[in-house]
């Protein structure tokens, strides 16, 4: 099947190198401490945050730093086939733990002992990039709940087919079986946290899609900065400064 | 999912200083270098398909199984390929008995990227009838010692239980000819996996803020390690699989230098992997005696088992290895055995070219240190000569028997040798022989 047709479009009409549209929205979720939404393109994500918070379980609780607890799960109605198990299956165990070890990475776990962290995120609508956008919500959610980061995590996905490195893919592509590259980054360390990769490259291609990828992960941070600044920038409105 | 932190072991503080400040310095406390790998050690058990890894300390067991059930809707021509993990309480007490935890699954799905992600395992061969029946192979990983690096000792021993099992053989029959008919070993031999590529994963430890890097991190450099990247790749210069989740962020040129150094590690054990796997089909040859395929009507076949032990008695002259558990088998089956139908034995068995008589017979086994010889010499002799008459007799009926997969080279060079000697004079001589002593 072709993925890139000749004159250089993809099934949805992007350029190789071009990302979906992004979108994300802070404060949708009153209850919790953060939460965000982050669609790129067709794929939604809602994430929410609690904490810094009392332990819940005492035999997990740390002396010397927050403890940070993921959940991912997928809606039902996510998927195109209703899915049968949201959530406890192999992928979503390992996304979750995934999620959980790129957070930690840049919370200041240690400025909040004996404290938990949670971070519950759930797939609305799923085509692809699910675990970019993830973690693209969860930073937000986590800078709206106010927790103390190091940098922002950022992620986007990148593959190759057709003999061409494609950003940011979809399902459709995705389930093409060629490779697909996920990079997580911490844009102004300049530092790769999360890289995941599956089915075979060459070295090379693979160095040529990892750069792609963050590329990618470099235009993200960029929007969620803007998005943060805006969202201070109403915050001081409503406070009257 | 969480564990229990009571039950997981923690370092102490002292013990965490000493490490990393060694690290920092380049030392490692169990005295490698920063990219040297600890001990390799495969080995294989008595069934086909089960492999034992021992990476230094840690001990993981690969059993590989197979079964053959309906395939998925979009995928109806492809067998299908499932990793399962233990994590045993033996291991380490923050294993816990039932469901699999975050590690667990962790190990599963990387093990699981490399091999099917990548096709490593060619899974349209599996497929029996399409749409309907495929071969589900299964994969089960069972860890019984954790010394660190759980990875890169499950990638092995799967690879290596898969590279040695064997799936039976099965053709369509019945009255429709839609009737799978699954051919026991004894039948027709089984046949291996299609193998594309080996893909080996290796795993690097980043420790402080500086990016150190070592390679196959030790329980106690794991607990200290700031992040973890697991490179999957293949000899071809493929990079199949990559698991960095998380942690301690590195520069990108640092990953692409693990990829670089990953891929050399890779070929070295790649070349273990296979030599080990070599070693244990030559053994596996040794002890089996082929099968012919049903062209040839084999009225009663015993164990085979039996058979080539018995060969491998006589064969002695030809420098062959016998274990002694083995001979102890002889004794107890020679009785039973009756009819041996020998197709072809062993590699330079040869009975046409030496005139094996009991005499060098007896004197060979005296040389050896076999268990009971009395009781081998005494049933040897009437059973050598059934054998030769019907081995001859078999040989008539199809000269050019069909050889097994894992045939080597010089089997077919002493086959060559064996079917230009073994032209009429020969025979004669040989039944000639046997009459005689059975007259006399």
């Amino acid at each position: 099947m072709e993925f890139v047709n000749p004159e250089g479009l993809r099934l949805d009409g992007r350029r190789p190198m071009e990302m979906r549209q992004l979108r994300a929205e802070i404060g949708v979720v009153s209850k919790a401490d953060g939460s965000a939404v982050f669609e790129m393109g067709n794929t939604k994500v809602i994430a929410a945050v609690y904490g810094p918070r009392e332990v819940q379980n005492r035999s997990q609780q740390s002396n010397d730093e927050a403890l940070v607890r993921c959940e991912y799960s997928m809606a039902n109605f996510s998927t195109g086939d209703r899915m049968r198990k949201p959530k406890g299956d192999r992928r979503s165990t390992e996304i979750s733990m995934v999620i959980r070890q790129t957070m930690e990475a840049c919370i200041l776990t240690h400025l909040m002992p004996r404290s938990q962290i949670d971070i519950f995120v759930q797939v609305l609508q799923a085509d692809g990039g699910t675990r970019s956008a993830c973690i693209n919500a969860a930073t937000l959610a986590l800078a709206d709940a106010g927790i103390p980061m190091t940098d922002i995590v950022t992620s986007c996905s990148a593959g190759f087919l057709n003999g061409t490195p494609l950003l940011d893919l979809n399902y459709v592509e995705d389930s093409a079986g060629g490779p697909d590259v996920t990079v997580g980054i911490l844009p102004k360390l300049d530092k790769v946290t999360l890289l995941q990769m599956d089915s075979k490259l060459q070295m090379e291609t693979f160095e040529t899609v990892m750069q792609l990828a963050t590329e990618g992960c470099k235009a993200v941070a960029s929007y969620i900065r803007e998005v943060l600044l805006e969202n201070t920038k109403q915050l001081e409105s409503r406070r009257g400064v | 999912m969480e564990q229990r932190l009571a039950n997981s072991w923690r370092m102490t503080v002292n013990e965490k200083n000493f490490i990393q400040t060694a690290l920092l310095s380049d030392l490692r406390i169990d005295g490698r270098g920063p990219f040297d790998y600890r001990n390799l050690t495969i080995q294989f058990g008595i069934e086909d398909g089960s492999s034992e890894v021992q990476l230094g300390q840690t001990r993981v067991m690969g059993f590989v199984t197979s079964q053959l059930v309906q395939p998925y809707r979009d995928r109806p021509n492809e067998g299908t390929l499932a990793i399962f993990t233990e994590f045993s309480p033996m291991a380490d007490p923050s294993f816990e008995i039932g469901r699999p935890g975050e590690s667990a699954v962790e190990l599963g799905r990387i093990v699981d990227r490399g091999l099917r992600e990548s096709r490593a395992i060619d899974t349209e061969s599996l497929c029996v009838v399409a749409g309907k029946w495929v071969w589900s192979i299964r994969i089960d990983l069972h860890i019984l010692d954790n010394g660190g690096n759980l990875v890169d000792a499950a990638n092995i021993a799967a690879l290596a239980a898969l590279l040695t099992f064997r799936r039976p053989e099965c053709t369509l029959g019945g009255e429709d000819g839609q009737e799978v008919i699954i051919h026991p070993p004894e039948v027709r031999e089984p046949l291996a996996l299609i193998v594309h590529h080996l893909p080996i994963a290796v795993t690097f430890a980043f420790i402080g803020n500086e990016s150190r890097v070592i390679i196959d991190p030790s329980h106690f450099e794991e607990a200290v390690m700031g992040g973890k990247l697991t490179a999957t790749l293949n000899t071809n210069g493929d990079v199949c699989a990559i698991q960095k989740a998380g942690g301690e962020g590195v520069m990108q040129s640092v990953v692409m230098q693990c990829l670089r150094i990953a891929s050399v590690k890779a070929a070295d054990i790649t070349g273990k992997i296979k030599k080990a796997v070599e070693s244990y089909k030559t053994k596996r040859d040794l002890k089996k005696i082929k099968r012919h395929p049903d062209s040839v009507d084999i009225s009663n076949i015993s164990k085979d088992m039996e058979k080539s032990k018995l060969e491998l008695v006589k064969c002695q002259s030809d420098d062959m290895e016998i274990e002694g558990h083995s001979s102890k088998k002889d004794e107890s089956s020679l009785r039973h055995s009756k009819h041996k139908a020998l197709i072809s034995g062993p590699s330079s068995w040869d009975p046409y070219s030496k005139i094996a008589d009991t005499d060098e017979l007896k004197a060979s086994l005296a040389s050896r240190a076999v268990a009971t010889p009395n009781l081998k010499m005494d049933v040897m002799p009437p059973e050598k000569q059934q054998l030769n008459v019907k081995d001859e007799s078999h040989r008539d009926a199809d000269p050019s028997p069909p050889l097994l997969v894992a045939a080597e080279a010089r089997e077919e060079k002493n086959k060559a040798k064996t079917l230009l000697d073994a032209v009429k004079p020969k025979h004669k001589r040989k039944k000639k022989n046997a009459s005689n002593s059975n007259g006399s």
